[in-house]
């Protein structure tokens, strides 16, 4: 009995204690962080820390905080402009001939052979404090070679007791880029960067080589090789030499891809020992970035801390017009980053994560659809709005329209609905007519999307908006407004095509198409009934074919699917990193590339090589209008939508502008923590008269049946 | 009984050596070893190229069971089942596909599962057989059938209900805990607190029901009328003498799912945030990662061949007539 009172009293002294400071609920321990910390979570575990390897958009959230490519995307200029981040200047760039001439700026293309891009590092960056770069007072790596022993005992970074740094040099870019070829490390941009930097492709099966003839799991020194296509210059200068023209590739170098890597952390993390204890550039990162990664313990949270060496950038002092008013402004040339600690906590469901950010214990959530009438409500200008309860509470709503979009395709090649024949495109065209996105959006995105109509989202030169971007062969502009056109002339498309009413006019059988999906499940059931009504409405049977992934994969790459969805999201915010995905020599089938509808034009091929290598302007404008009316005509896609983000803000959080392009934006955040601390204690105050309930039900339960065993006990005692 | 739990660990060895090439065969029938590879790299910019090196970089690049270009034993020893499979028999389960030792994983992470099912599974079976003894004590009377009646209504319930209106109505309205979360040492406790009781709770219904079956099984027996007749209490009836002899059924459905409690529960760790092999199992199922799936097919087949044999043992603490021969 004692150890059971013993027992008791301790849970309840715990959790006395627990309750004895502010609130019960809170799910951070409350000596353990600054205040000015801000809270966020991931769903899923980033699989990839490294530059050369991440790529998700979980992953960029950790990584692009960390790393420090040579450019990043101004926080608030529209359309999104490249700026300096690391150098002194943008990169400039120089074209040869095939003669080694050098060649005027505006050059043709096909007369460029070879295209050198020079990047000047500013002086003075100094990489976050790392075990990597500590010294002996010898001036020798301290942690280098270690012998086998010296590891016993170590399970973190925190475990080495010495730290230095260094300054960020040119080679340190140079190592990164080489890593890209390199067999140790799958890139998944090794691809498309071969076929551009010179000598990368040879790279890469000159260091297959060289690891075959090691032992396995050997360090592989990259400075030892030299890459053709990358210059030092001197210890702040280095030059890329690329294949062609091709003015995309400065977008790239705002990517982690091209951030520098320092060949002591890629030879400290190499040693024996540091893989088997989870100790490696995919787990922890070394960067100059604003924040470091202190704590990674991906099955419950990851925290980032200021870096104490960061370089000192400044909040921008220019925007584009109208965010003055809005506040974001009000920070201009003020020191970055604001927010000394960022908390994210593994949450895999989005209720808990919704209910604790009404709790105040998450500065901002997005809007699953589960919550969505709850947060949001459409005024009379059909806009949305944050709800009176949120309102009240000081929730503040962001939204944006996403650089991507979701789009339902006919495979090309198929027999049916694929090809450039006037039946087949006329079935196309008429089923485009059918499938009402506008419908879509509201019932299934919660009106959090715009009807696409083309492939180029809002915010990417090139999209058009109004009457003058509007598809043709879906819309009609009815009193300056555009309207979807009559169901019935989707009916006389179709039977153009040779499908009267649905059904084959030699044949008279039914015309059935089959869609071919991730989705299954109960949740999308709902979205597939309603594809298939869409195309009902012509009288068209729908079959959907759910498949897993791997099996979908396999019906894309095979070219067996009839109709399917897909979606991109901008890699960066470029035209050509849209149409592409529509470009013939980029086949999913032929040649495994990005164009899963498998769409072969040879005008709009010929018109994307012009579109690809010109600098925005009304040339570039005309070109691209020419191919999204021929995208329109031939319609091998339904255009589908482009999806809104949702943002909630607490009052706490400072405004924002959404930046979907760049990633590094926790440097510009702000938080008032005093406010955050009051907000959170009103409202997560104990609620204790259900615990008196509780315990009166429990007795007005149990009362009844001691009176009733004392009863029967006394009853047989007689 | 020494011979007879050597003979029974013996039998293990098939056992486990058929369920790791069960494992195996189903794994590898669904998702080839490119699909793995796609599934890691992601949907964009996924070249042929990439999926070789991936291949090579995790092991995958080898035949499946039979190696025919290899010479002597390396026709089995040079494939993907020898080296992924083989080698846990030395309790090496190798690196997940993301790089991390997962052994050491799993000492992570059994931790925060055995913290919540523990004090669920000790807590629930006291809980579980008192209400059952409870209900047989006041058999026949209204007490009993509104008891039944709990019972049958709790157990229709999905346990998803009790996890959301818990959270809704303990952490969210009432803040009294955290809704989500875990944290170490003593201050685990706060986040431990509700799923346990959401868990002991959802367990109420089907646990006392089928106890109290057994039990009303055995009040009717001889013994307990010779129990009463010599004078002793109705409850020293029911918590001495029926339930030492109904413990038989009780110990094969509880003893059986002891080593289990190590692998964690999938919808609780998922929903309360908690760390454990639950979610690690079905993140490694999400992911295709089938370093992990086939470590914890293993291990969890391991154990419930463990617990198989404590049940055996258990019966003969229960009852002194049972010999194991």
């Amino acid at each position: 009995m004692n150890v059971f009172r013993r027992f008791f009293y301790l849970i309840l002294s715990v959790l006395l204690s627990a309750c004895g400071e502010g609130t019960w609920n809170d799910p951070y321990p409350a000596a353990q962080l600054d205040s000015n910390t801000l809270y966020s979570a991931f769903n899923e575990r980033p699989k990839h820390l490294d530059p050369a390897q991440a790529y998700s958009s979980n992953e960029a959230e950790f990584t692009a905080q960390i790393y420090e490519p040579p450019l990043q995307y101004h926080y608030l200029k529209r359309p999104y402009t490249l700026v300096p981040l690391t150098v002194t200047q943008m990169p400039t760039v120089t074209y040869y001939s095939a003669a080694g001439q050098m060649l005027p700026v505006d050059t043709a293309a096909q007369h460029i052979v070879t295209s050198v891009y020079e990047i000047h590092l500013q002086p003075g960056i100094y990489y976050q404090p790392h075990p990597a770069f500590a010294r002996t007072t010898e001036g020798k790596l301290r942690y280098f070679n270690l012998p086998p022993d010296a590891l016993n005992g170590v399970s973190s970074l925190r475990d080495f007791k010495y730290t230095g740094t260094r300054e960020l040099v040119a080679d340190d870019y140079i190592y990164e880029i080489k890593r890209l070829a390199s067999p140790q490390v799958n890139s998944p941009i090794f691809g498309v960067m071969s076929e551009y930097i010179i000598g990368l492709k040879q790279y890469a099966a000159q260091l297959q080589t060289v690891v075959r003839a090691q032992p396995p799991g050997s360090y592989l020194d990259l400075s030892r090789y030299p890459l053709a296509g990358v210059e030092r210059v001197d210890r702040y200068t280095y030059r890329i030499h690329l294949h062609g023209k091709y003015p995309q590739f400065q977008y790239w170098l705002a990517m982690p891809f091209f951030a520098p890597i320092p060949p002591e952390v890629d030879r400290f993390y190499a040693q024996p020992g540091m893989a088997q204890r989870n100790l490696t550039l995919d787990w922890y990162p070394v960067g100059t970035g604003a924040y470091r990664l202190t704590h990674n313990d991906p099955n419950r949270s990851m925290v980032l801390v200021r870096n104490p060496n960061y370089h000192g950038e400044r909040y921008p002092s220019q925007g584009d017009a109208g965010d003055k008013q809005a506040g974001l402004l009000r920070d201009s040339g003020k020191p970055l980053p604001f927010i000394n600690t960022v908390v994210y906590s593994l949450e895999k469901e989005t209720i808990p994560y919704w209910n604790k950010f009404l709790q105040g214990y998450y500065d901002a959530s997005g809007i699953s659809s589960d919550s969505f009438d709850q947060a949001i409500q459409i005024d009379a200008q059909g806009e949305p709005q944050v709800t009176d309860a949120m309102h009240a509470k000081g929730i503040g709503l962001v939204a944006a329209v996403t650089t991507s979009n979701r789009f339902w395709g006919f495979n090309m090649l198929d027999s049916v609905v694929g090809g450039q024949s006037e039946r087949a495109r006329k079935l196309r065209q008429a089923i485009t007519i059918a499938v009402d996105f506008e419908e879509f959006i509201s019932i299934f995105a919660n009106g959090r999307g715009i009807p696409a109509q083309g492939p180029i989202p809002p915010g990417i030169f090139g999209y058009r908006a109004g009457a003058g971007g509007i598809n043709p062969v879906v819309y009609q502009m009815l009193k300056g407004q555009p309207v979807r056109r009559p169901i019935s002339e989707a009916r006389r498309l179709l039977a153009e095509a040779g499908y009267p009413d649905g059904r084959d006019a030699k044949t008279g059988t039914p015309l059935v198409l089959y869609f071919d999906t991730v989705a299954s499940g109960p949740d999308a059931k709902s979205r597939l009934d309603w594809m298939s009504k869409q195309f009902a409405k012509l009288n068209i049977q729908l079959v959907v074919r759910s498949s897993d992934y791997n099996r979908f994969q396999d019906k894309m790459r095979r070219g067996t699917e009839q109709l399917f969805e897909w979606g991109w999201n901008a890699d960066y915010p470029d035209p050509e990193n849209f149409l592409f995905l529509l470009y013939g020599p980029n086949m999913k089938v032929a040649k495994n590339g990005e164009n899963s509808a498998n769409y072969n034009n040879p005008d709009y091929d010929r018109l994307f090589d012009q579109m690809k290598y010109l600098d925005n302007g009304p040339q570039r404008q005309a070109i691209i209008d020419q191919m999204v009316t021929l995208l329109q005509y031939d319609s091998p896609w339904l255009f589908g939508y482009f999806p809104k983000a949702f943002t909630l803000r607490h009052a706490w959080v400072s405004p924002s502008k959404p930046n979907l392009m760049a990633n590094n934006t926790l440097k510009y955040r702000r938080i008032d923590p005093a406010l955050r601390d009051k907000l959170r204690a009103d409202w997560n105050r104990p609620v204790l008269w259900p615990l008196i309930f509780l315990l009166l039900a429990l007795v007005a339960a149990i009362a009844p049946a001691i009176w009733s065993w004392r009863q029967r006990e006394r009853g047989r005692g007689r | 009984m020494i011979a007879y739990l050597l003979r029974r660990i013996l039998y293990a060895i098939p056992i486990l050596i058929g369920v790791n090439l069960i494992t195996f065969a189903l794994f590898f029938v669904v998702n080839t070893p490119d699909d793995m590879a796609r599934m890691h790299l992601g949907m964009k910019r996924v070249s042929a190229d990439a999926i070789s090196k991936w291949k090579t970089e995790h092991g995958y690049d080898k035949p499946l069971i039979y190696n025919d270009t290899a010479a002597g034993s390396g026709h089995l020893t040079d494939t993907i089942f020898y080296a992924k499979s083989a080698r846990m028999f030395a309790l090496d389960f190798g690196v997940s596909d993301d790089g991390r030792d997962i052994w050491n994983e799993i000492k992570v992470r059994a931790g925060p599962s055995l913290a919540i099912a523990v004090p669920v599974f000790v807590i629930g079976l006291l809980v579980n057989v008192t209400f059952a003894l409870l209900m047989v004590f006041f058999r026949a009377t209204y007490l009993d059938f509104w008891g039944v009646v709990l019972c049958v209504m709790l157990m229709s319930i999905s346990g998803l209900f009790y996890i959301i209106l818990g959270q809704f109505l303990v952490a969210k309205l009432w803040h009294w805990v955290p809704i989500s979360g875990f944290s170490s040492g003593v201050d685990a406790l706060r986040f431990l607190l509700l799923p346990v009781l959401v868990s002991i709770g959802a367990g109420i219904g089907s646990g006392a029901r089928w106890y109290r079956t057994i039990f009303l099984e055995e009040i009717g027996k001889d013994y307990v009328r010779t129990a009463r007749a010599k004078g002793l209490s109705e409850w020293r009836v029911l918590f001495r003498h029926v339930l030492q002899n109904g413990m038989i059924p009780i110990l094969t459905g509880a003893v059986v799912v002891l080593p289990l409690l190590f692998m964690g529960s999938l919808i609780t760790e998922s929903f309360f945030g908690i760390p454990g092999l639950g979610s690690y199992t079905i993140d490694a199922i999400q992911s295709q990662d089938f370093a992990i799936v086939r470590a914890m097919v293993f291990i969890g087949s391991a154990l419930y061949i463990v617990g198989l044999l404590l049940t055996d043992i258990s019966y003969t603490l229960a009852d002194p007539r049972i010999r194991l021969q």
